[in-house]
């Protein structure tokens, strides 16, 4: 066992903190400790794919009806459910991040996660993992019964499927850091933010219909949310077949500076709280 | 391994050195100017009633609430700007602060070894869970656990990285007084073998008496004394700890009541 010199004491088997490599295992160890609570737990990973199910099933069922009836609709085949499948993807990834840190104060663990080394761009790596995770569990099913049940394909959609998933989980991640943000500095009190943030973004971001439904003083709004760019693209690709890059980078561009800001509020929640002492005194 | 940070003259600095640390929430001074240094191996028990100072004193030196002027350093970090060139070193164990219920024991020390950087992870799970008595509830879930079980598994939590500086906040509190006195022991094996420094936090007199080499005492934010137990307990012409704790409460609620 190895020495400290000076005080003649063994020194922590501990390995080195300061690498990148010690960096990453705390990454991974925090997402080990949510995907056991995954594991542990069947009606939680059936509850991730259930509100997505209902709602892809009701929106194509909608969907087939309004076909028979209408020759836009039998048009747009895809349009709706396509929206409901890249709008839950906003969602559920927003809820993983947050809910994944909810846990932390839902089971009294937060204090000991503060008091270990793990810093805090690490937990929020290792919530944006868990996130990823949750989103696959959920998504994955789901999309495959909207082709059974549906013929839909989301995959048809091409790199542009991608480029969708890339902008929404980012941010989504961007509204979690916000919302576990406010939680942090208000304590459980705050939780229900942490659930209805990203509904605000529903009528907003248009996932239903054109940005030109809002009225006039609305538009520059959706315009600065990059999800509006997501589904502005899908309609662009169902409706007309157009190429979406220019509406990609224009979202990504965005989720640059929401993804920034969105962890400078994260951080300065965090310090606030250690300021006004609300991270000791956590899920009380 | 790090460098441990030094001092500038490049000795070892203390395990812990607080300077006229004060905090104060809104109006109220939670902890006012207190200034102490505790030496490499020492059990130093913090003592006072509820509101003393105790809980904001160890959040403190934790770095998990921010000064609002001086500082407390843990081996020579700030620990409200670069607490994590030590945290590492340091481990807590409170029975107000749980691990994830639905994880098992096992899981529970796998996450936590991982956060901490333990080395050889299997080998020190094993072994600590055997020190503890745990190996045969590894595999159940934490929650399911009675109030002792779960006060041992906190503690080979707090012990998994070999803590040079270990903060218990009422590690017997809820036991019952024989897995209280195991608690008591098994701690006191780990800090003589280990050379390490305890701050307790603690109502119980007895344990403070029994595991610590020097008393330190709260009220109202501020030190009102600071010596070893007997030296304390000569002081005030008690008999024991208790009886001196509860001389310098009723002291101050007289005092209180007695104020305009």
């Amino acid at each position: 066992m190895r020495q400290s010199a000076a005080s003649g004491r063994r020194s922590p088997p501990v390995r080195d903190q300061a690498t990148v490599g010690a960096s990453l295992a705390r990454i991974y160890g925090l997402v080990l400790r949510y995907w056991y609570v995954i594991r542990s737990s069947w009606p939680r990973a059936a509850e991730l794919v259930y509100w997505p199910l209902v709602q892809m099933l009701m929106w194509g069922f909608l969907q087939s009806y309004l076909a028979q009836t209408s020759s836009f609709a039998a048009k747009a085949a895809g349009l709706f459910i396509g929206a409901v499948l890249l709008w839950d993807i906003l969602v559920r990834s927003q809820l993983g991040f947050a809910v994944a840190f909810l846990e932390e104060i839902w089971s009294r663990n937060l204090g000991h996660l503060m008091m270990s080394p793990l810093r805090p761009f690490e937990l929020v790596a290792a919530l944006v993992a868990v996130s990823l995770i949750k989103l696959l569990v959920a998504m994955i099913p789901v999309a495959t019964l909207a082709y059974v049940f549906f013929d839909f394909n989301v995959l048809s959609l091409g790199f542009a499927f991608a480029a969708f998933f890339a902008n929404l989980v980012i941010m989504s991640w961007s509204l979690g850091l916000v919302s576990t943000g406010v939680v942090l500095r208000w304590g459980l009190g705050a939780e229900s933010f942490a659930w209805l943030i990203v509904f605000i973004f529903l009528p907003i971001c248009c996932v239903y219909y054109p940005v030109a439904t809002l009225p006039y003083w609305l538009q520059p709004i959706a315009l600065a949310l990059p999800p509006t760019y997501v589904f502005e693209g899908l309609r662009a690709i169902v409706l007309e077949g157009a190429v979406v890059g220019h509406l990609m980078v224009k979202a990504f561009a965005l989720n640059v500076l929401y993804f920034a800001a969105g962890f400078a509020v994260f951080a300065y929640f965090l310090q606030s709280a250690r300021i006004n002492g609300t991270l000791v005194q956590m899920g009380e | 391994m790090q460098k441990p940070v030094s001092q500038s003259n490049g000795a070892l600095p203390p395990p812990v050195a607080v300077r006229e640390l004060t905090k104060v929430y809104r109006d109220v001074a939670a902890v006012n100017g207190i200034t102490f240094t505790l030496a490499s191996g020492a059990i130093t028990a913090l003592l006072g009633g509820n509101g003393a100072g105790k809980t904001t004193t160890i959040s403190m030196l934790m770095g998990l609430v921010v000064p609002t002027s001086g500082e407390a350093r843990v081996f020579g970090a700030d620990m409200a700007r670069e607490r994590h060139k030590v945290l590492h070193r340091m481990n807590f164990e409170s029975p107000y602060v749980d691990v994830p219920m639905r994880l098992t024991v096992r899981q529970n020390l796998e996450v936590f070894a991982r956060l901490y950087g333990v080395l050889d992870r299997t080998a020190r799970i094993a072994r600590i869970a055997e020190e503890f008595r745990l190996t045969e509830m590894l595999d159940r879930p934490y929650g399911k656990l009675s109030a002792g079980q779960k006060t041992r598994v906190s503690l080979a939590k707090a012990l998994l990285n070999e803590p040079e500086l270990l903060i218990l906040d009422e590690p017997t509190a809820s036991l019952d007084p024989d897995t209280a006195d195991w608690v008591r022991s098994k701690l006191e094996v780990y800090c003589r073998g280990h050379a390490a420094t305890v701050v307790l936090a603690s109502h119980n007199m007895a344990e403070v008496e029994r595991l610590a080499d020097r008393v330190i005492m709260l009220e109202a934010g501020r030190i009102i004394a600071d010596e070893t137990p007997d030296e304390l307990i000569n002081r005030f012409g008690r008999a024991n700890l208790e009886e001196v704790f509860l001389a310098i409460a009723r002291r101050g609620a007289e005092g209180a009541e007695g104020s305009p």
